[in-house]
């Protein structure tokens, strides 16, 4: 299971009871609202209402899920897709080109969830160890952390130095 | 109250300091040793006049008299254990402390590492004696984190506890950071200005802060938690290119601790902070953040060592065990 975050822009009657019937199908199909933000143009003489809403929803439960919020007399006027939810950098030290570099990030890219979006390597001497600020995407919070985790696994069998960020909010 | 001192290096000789400084704390030094003599005097002794000995001939009493006598005398109310730390053993302090506290007499300690290796041990011996067990000057120098814990946020459920608890590892950090030192350049500087030992294996391989860490998560969780429980990362392998690296994102690296039993982490490494992380402090500062489910998140920064910061840290434990232990008269 994939899950998505969605971005919609959807197009109400502005009147009550109209949002709720356009939010309720979301939690129906398993979904997780993100964000909401109404757009009510000020010189709105219409009588309809405008809102982005950001969801988090399994892949294949899409197509219902906008086929729902149809059927509640809603237009979906834009609909976008992200597939890589989280960013993480984490500072990698070591010999990192002659333990195979490209190897390292492949272990992460193949896991199918996760991939390594950005790499930043700092080369000093020759002998010296290099530094890389490595970027990883990841659908969603737990695959992000299995991506740590196997870099960690990684790194430890490489003898490779991981400083990872100080996650903030995981109180 | 009387109090019988173990120990008169850096901390000790703050101590006293302070202790003839303020006669009005109402604290009375009746006895002293090093690791060559002791002085015993159930009358209470001057303070000063012990410091002018221990610097005229490095003895602060009577050659030949030890420890194990100021212990025999039983001539305190409170035993102020400052001797070296051993991170293994604990001792000598280890067996200093379980005697005064079988002698029903209180423990004041500066010396982590009978707190880091013996902690339920010993407050449970004191609390069978119906007498204080208290340690704040082993974490955060003077920062008053165990009082925070114990007292200030009593009933708070502790989520968490992340913190900068060594000062020579921020120390070189925040110079590696503000100056593109190496490591070895911040090194040799922090050791010229006496931020660290000769041999700074403790310091920089993330140990001294590991053992706070212990200390801390035992006072806040009681979980029995030692050294070798912690996953620990020093700082020895750091290079400029990652704090250079760190900075392009406005961020930095701090060494830090981190305990959380909800999400089973225990440990020291360093970490990649945002610079207005409130951990992220200069120099030879501490830190402690308490993630707590009452109060928040709760931040104290302060002086994590010192001669006189550390007696701080010693004199508010002795006249917390006053107020509550000794009748005022
Ligand atoms: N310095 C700080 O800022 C700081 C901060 C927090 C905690 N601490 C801790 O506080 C403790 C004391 O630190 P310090 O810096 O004062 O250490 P220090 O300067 O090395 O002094 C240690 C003192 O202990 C004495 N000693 C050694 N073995 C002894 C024994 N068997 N019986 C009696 N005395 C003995 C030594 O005697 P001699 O004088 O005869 O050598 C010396 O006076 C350590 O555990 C340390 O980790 C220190």
């Amino acid at each position: 299971m994939v899950p998505l975050q969605v971005s919609m822009k959807l197009e109400m009657k502005d009147s009550p009871g109209q949002l709720v019937a356009a939010l309720t199908p979301i939690s129906e199909f398993g979904g997780n609202i993100i964000a909401v933000i109404h757009q009510r143009e000020p010189d709105a003489s219409s009588d309809t209402l405008g809102v982005q809403i950001v969801l988090e929803i399994e892949q294949d439960r899409l197509d219902a899920l906008v086929a729902a919020i149809k059927r509640q007399g809603v237009s979906i006027l834009r609909i976008g897709e992200e597939r890589l939810l989280y960013r993480q950098s984490v500072i990698m030290i070591g010999h990192l080109i002659h333990t195979d570099i490209g190897d390292t990030i492949d272990r992460i890219d193949s896991t199918g969830f996760a991939e390594v979006a950005e790499l930043n390597v700092q080369m000093p001497a020759i002998t010296e160890p290099s530094t890389a600020l490595i970027t990883i995407k990841a659908t969603t919070r737990s695959e992000m952390e299995r991506a740590l985790d196997l870099l960690r696994g990684v790194a430890a069998e490489k003898g490779l130095l991981i400083v990872e960020p100080l996650a903030e909010g995981e109180r | 109250m009387r109090i019988a001192v173990l120990g008169l290096g850096a901390v000790g000789k703050g101590l006293l300091r302070m202790l003839a400084a303020k006669p009005e704390l109402g604290l009375v030094l009746t006895a002293v040793a090093d690791s060559s003599s002791a002085c015993i005097e159930p009358g209470g002794i001057d303070p000063a006049a012990v410091l002018d000995r221990k610097s005229a001939t490095n003895r602060c009493g009577t050659q030949g008299l030890t420890a194990e006598q100021v212990l025999d005398s039983g001539a305190f109310d409170v035993l102020v254990e400052l001797t070296p730390t051993n991170a293994v053993t604990g001792e000598p302090a280890l067996t200093h402390m379980r005697r005064a506290l079988a002698l029903g007499r209180h423990v004041v300690t500066s010396n982590k590492g009978p707190i880091a290796a013996a902690h339920a041990e010993l407050q449970e011996i004191a609390a069978g004696q119906g007498v204080a067990l208290r340690y704040e000057a082993t974490v955060g120098g003077a920062i008053p984190v165990i009082h925070a814990i114990r007292d200030g946020l009593a009933g708070n459920r502790f989520h968490a506890i992340t913190g900068v608890l060594n000062g020579t590892c921020n120390y070189i950090l925040t110079r590696m950071d503000e100056e593109g030192l190496t490591y070895d350049q911040a090194l040799a500087e922090a050791r010229e200005l006496g931020y660290a030992e000769a041999d700074p294996t403790y310091d920089v391989r993330g140990i001294d802060a590991a053992i706070k860490l212990v200390i801390l998560a035992n006072t806040c969780w009681n979980l029995g938690v030692v050294l070798d429980d912690v996953a620990i990362t020093g700082i020895d392998g750091l290079t400029v290119d990652a704090l250079r690296l760190a900075a392009a994102q406005d961020c930095t690296i701090r060494l830090i601790g981190e305990a959380s039993p909800d999400r089973g982490i225990l440990r020291v490494a360093p970490r990649v902070l945002p610079r207005s992380h409130p951990l992220v402090i200069e120099g030879t500062l501490n830190a402690v953040m308490l993630s707590t489910d009452m109060a928040g998140e709760c931040t104290l920064i302060g002086k994590g060592a010192g001669s006189v910061e550390t007696a701080s840290a010693i004199i508010g434990d002795l006249l917390a065990i006053r107020d509550r232990y000794v009748e005022c008269g």
